[in-house]
């Protein structure tokens, strides 16, 4: 749990990671959520007694994950069935992970059973069926068992492709010591929130409201809780529109604070950026559900100084919220077992396997779990006894719905800073450099066979 | 007769024989080679004909990537970046080696032995280490740029801006290659006869007519091998940009040079067969431009 999920962009061990800082994730959702998930595929479906069978028979699975968590839930579903080996295998950290994948399926073995995938790179699997329809194995019985943001996520089409491992709806994170000091008031909306990053650095020219350097996962999720649908998928037809309201209203908010310098120069997860969350230079991160782990281990001078609050509206006494990050744990089509890998997922995402990693610090994407008193009343002494979760946890219920991912965002989100980047730094506007994006972006899928629209 | 056809026959054995043994002398070499050498460069070249789609699958395309790798902008943006690097970077650091070794060589420097490990030290360091360290050095916010802006109340523009980065680079390439080059000059020197040395003295040379006349001449080989490896550095630039896209993402583009398109594409786009072909003509790129290096290198010398 301390260094967690597809953000462990440390410095050292980045040279691969960091190339394709596309890793830096956000949800991703297939185009047609939740209800369909009930219409099974027409294939022989297994039944729970199937899946009891392949654990009572036992067998071993290799599991392909970063998530540290799991750990202890592999351990835990040893004891429990003796008769099964899991063999848990880090095999990198987001896009390393995904490209070993890709090679081990391309080449027809060493393919794992199971296998760590981030939302926002679920479509790309799903479409290439390389991960197996869930819904065969009765994943369409865990309606409602999920948080609607994840749930969704994993959704492609009309096939449940994953089971959510946790989630990233997002809040406001703030340095309560930096506010109290320049009487700053913590923002309930974007407009609060741009006149506060005006005071601040007024007060104190080091000082920042947040960073940013072009962050796609950022930008995506900031869409989203907008209302923004730029992305448009049906099939293999996909299309693209940052010329829409909901990304205009993000585009317009976030010029102003460019055009102010009033954003932290620190790339996220630097070594900056980690010294200006502890020192109070960068004063707010508006980020996922994951975050509480990562600063308690990253940024120890922070400790009893930070607080969590809703993230900021659009529209005064608004609620809505956006996922940031989360990944999903999906069967490749090429396994060789996989009611007993459906078993070890069931018990990993839906069972006893959750609670073991919401332990271990993990944000997950069940109601149960969210929904249990004793999570939302942990008192995170890091936090000054804040009940964290509390926030965490409605943040989660209030997910924007019918979001879409690109079926390459992958490789879209590497190139965002060849294309928005330039907003950054030079006179180029946002709006010009997510269209340069969206041209990017379109020309790729064209060249991949995707229709475009 | 008999005897005759017995000869031809234990002749012919023979040569059999001897050419067969020659094979199993070379062979271990030829089957390594094969497999480390000559293997990658034919699979590259395969999957070079070849494209793969997310929807669609694979099929053979002939020469269609090398057609588009010529057409390709980004491509020749980030061959022009190198290609401009290696004409400024690479005399700047030739030069620096070149003044090193002759300072060394000159037998006047007091603690020569320790400049001359000091002077070699960066190279021992690890490239990514190198790029990180200089990294940070760069930071204007934490970093040394910062603590100077800071100390002496300047504001210097950030060595990691788009405009200066690709001089960042070049100034940490330098740092890490004046060292080794400087010591295959160094060695250069070290192979002419003293007694040359000794009739130029004789004959009233000072030292600048000895540098000019005896030790520059002298160089000429050794400074051929270190522009021809410069020139395959420069071409093959990867570590230094990877390491800084993590602090300045803006600045490094996925296109920065062309090794790092060719990673990008395929490690991101998973578009390994274009990706293939870029890998492919950048080397040979790189051979050409050795090649007619070397051999001016050589005509000279002549």
């Amino acid at each position: 749990m301390a260094i967690t999920r597809r953000r462990a962009l440390l410095l050292g061990a980045a040279l691969t990671v960091s190339i394709t800082a596309a890793a830096c994730g956000s949800g991703d959702d297939g185009s047609s959520p939740g209800a369909d998930a009930a219409a099974p595929a027409a294939s022989a479906a297994v039944s729970d007694a199937d899946i009891q069978k392949a654990l009572d028979t036992g067998g071993s699975i290799t599991v392909w994950a970063w998530e540290p968590t799991l750990k202890q839930v592999v351990a835990d579903f040893q004891a429990k069935y003796p008769k099964v080996k899991v063999n848990l295998v880090n095999a990198g950290t987001g896009n390393d992970q995904y490209t070993a994948l890709q090679n081990a399926i391309k080449a027809g073995s060493g393919v794992p059973d199971v296998a760590q995938v981030e939302y926002y790179a679920l479509p790309q699997f799903a479409l290439a069926k390389s991960v197996a329809d869930l819904g065969a194995l009765g994943a369409g019985k865990l309606d409602g068992t999920f948080t609607p943001g994840p749930w969704s996520s994993v959704h492609v089409g009309n096939g449940i492709y994953g089971l959510p491992m946790d989630s990233g709806p997002m809040a406001l994170f703030y340095n309560k010591e930096v506010f109290d000091k320049y009487d700053l008031k913590v923002p309930t909306t974007w407009d609060e929130f741009a006149a506060d990053a005006e005071k601040l650095h007024k007060a104190n020219p080091k000082a920042y409201i947040t960073n940013d350097t072009g962050d796609a996962g950022f930008t995506t999720s900031m869409i989203w809780q907008a209302g923004g649908k730029p992305y448009t998928v049906d099939g293999t037809t996909v299309g693209i529109d940052f010329a829409e309201p909901g990304t205009q209203k993000f585009t317009a908010l976030w010029q102003k604070l460019i055009d102010g310098k009033l954003l932290a120069p620190a790339t996220s997860w630097s070594d900056a950026w980690y010294k200006g969350l502890g020192d109070g230079t960068i004063a707010t991160l508006v980020i996922g559900a994951w975050m509480p782990a990562n600063l308690e281990s990253g940024v120890k001078a922070g400790e009893g100084k930070w607080q969590v609050a809703p993230m900021p509206q659009w529209e005064a006494g608004g609620r809505a919220t956006a996922e940031n990050g989360g990944s999903s744990l999906a069967i490749p089509e090429a396994g060789a077992n996989k009611n007993l890998a459906y078993a070890f997922l069931k018990y990993a995402n839906v069972d006893e396997g959750v609670q073991t990693r919401v332990d271990g610090g993990a944000f997950p994407a069940t109601t149960a779990q969210l929904q249990d008193p004793k999570f939302q009343d942990k008192e995170f002494p890091y936090f000054g006894g804040q009940k964290v979760n509390q926030v965490l946890a409605e943040s989660a219920s209030q997910v924007v719905s019918g979001w879409s991912y690109l079926p390459f965002q992958v490789y879209a989100n590497s190139i965002f800073n060849d294309t928005v980047g330039k907003a950054y730094t030079s006179s180029t506007t946002l709006q010009d450099g997510l269209k340069a994006w969206q041209d990017a972006s379109l020309k790729y899928g064209e060249e991949q066979g995707f229709t475009v629209k | 007769m008999v005897s005759e056809g017995y000869s031809n026959a234990r002749g012919v054995l023979a040569a059999r024989r001897r050419s067969w043994v020659g094979w199993q002398f070379v062979g271990p070499f030829m089957a390594v080679f094969a497999l480390v050498f000559l293997a990658p460069i034919a699979y590259s070249i395969y999957l070079s004909l070849f494209r793969t789609r997310l929807i669609g699958g694979t099929a053979f395309v002939g020469a269609d990537n090398y057609l588009k790798v010529l057409q390709d902008p980004q491509f020749w943006s980030a061959f022009g970046r190198v290609a401009l690097f290696l004409v400024v970077q690479v005399p700047i650091m030739l030069f620096l080696a070149l003044l090193v070794a002759l300072a060394i060589d000159s037998g006047r420097l007091y603690g020569s032995a320790f400049f001359r490990i000091s002077v070699f030290l960066p190279y021992a360091v690890p490239a990514v280490v190198a790029a990180l360290m200089w990294g940070f050095m760069y930071g204007t916010r934490f970093g040394l740029v910062g603590n100077i802006n800071e100390a002496f109340g300047l504001s210097l523009p950030d060595p990691l801006s788009p405009d200066l980065v690709l001089a960042s680079i070049g100034n940490i390439v330098t740092w890490e290659f004046v060292g080794y080059n400087m010591l295959i000059l160094y060695s250069a020197l070290k192979v002419v006869n003293p007694s040359l040395y000794e009739a130029a003295a004789l004959d009233g040379a000072g030292q600048l007519r000895i540098i000019w006349a005896i030790k520059l001449p002298a160089l000429r080989g050794a400074l051929l091998i270190a522009t021809i490896f410069s020139i395959i550095g420069s071409f093959q630039l990867f570590n230094e940009p990877s390491i800084l896209k993590t602090i300045a993402p803006n600045s490094v583009t996925t296109y920065f040079t062309p090794n790092y398109y060719a990673y990008s594409l395929s490690f991101a786009g998973q578009q390994f067969n274009y990706s293939a072909t870029v890998a492919i003509v950048m080397g040979i790129i790189t051979m050409i431009v050795a090649y007619l290096v070397q051999l001016r290198g050589m005509r000279k010398a002549v």
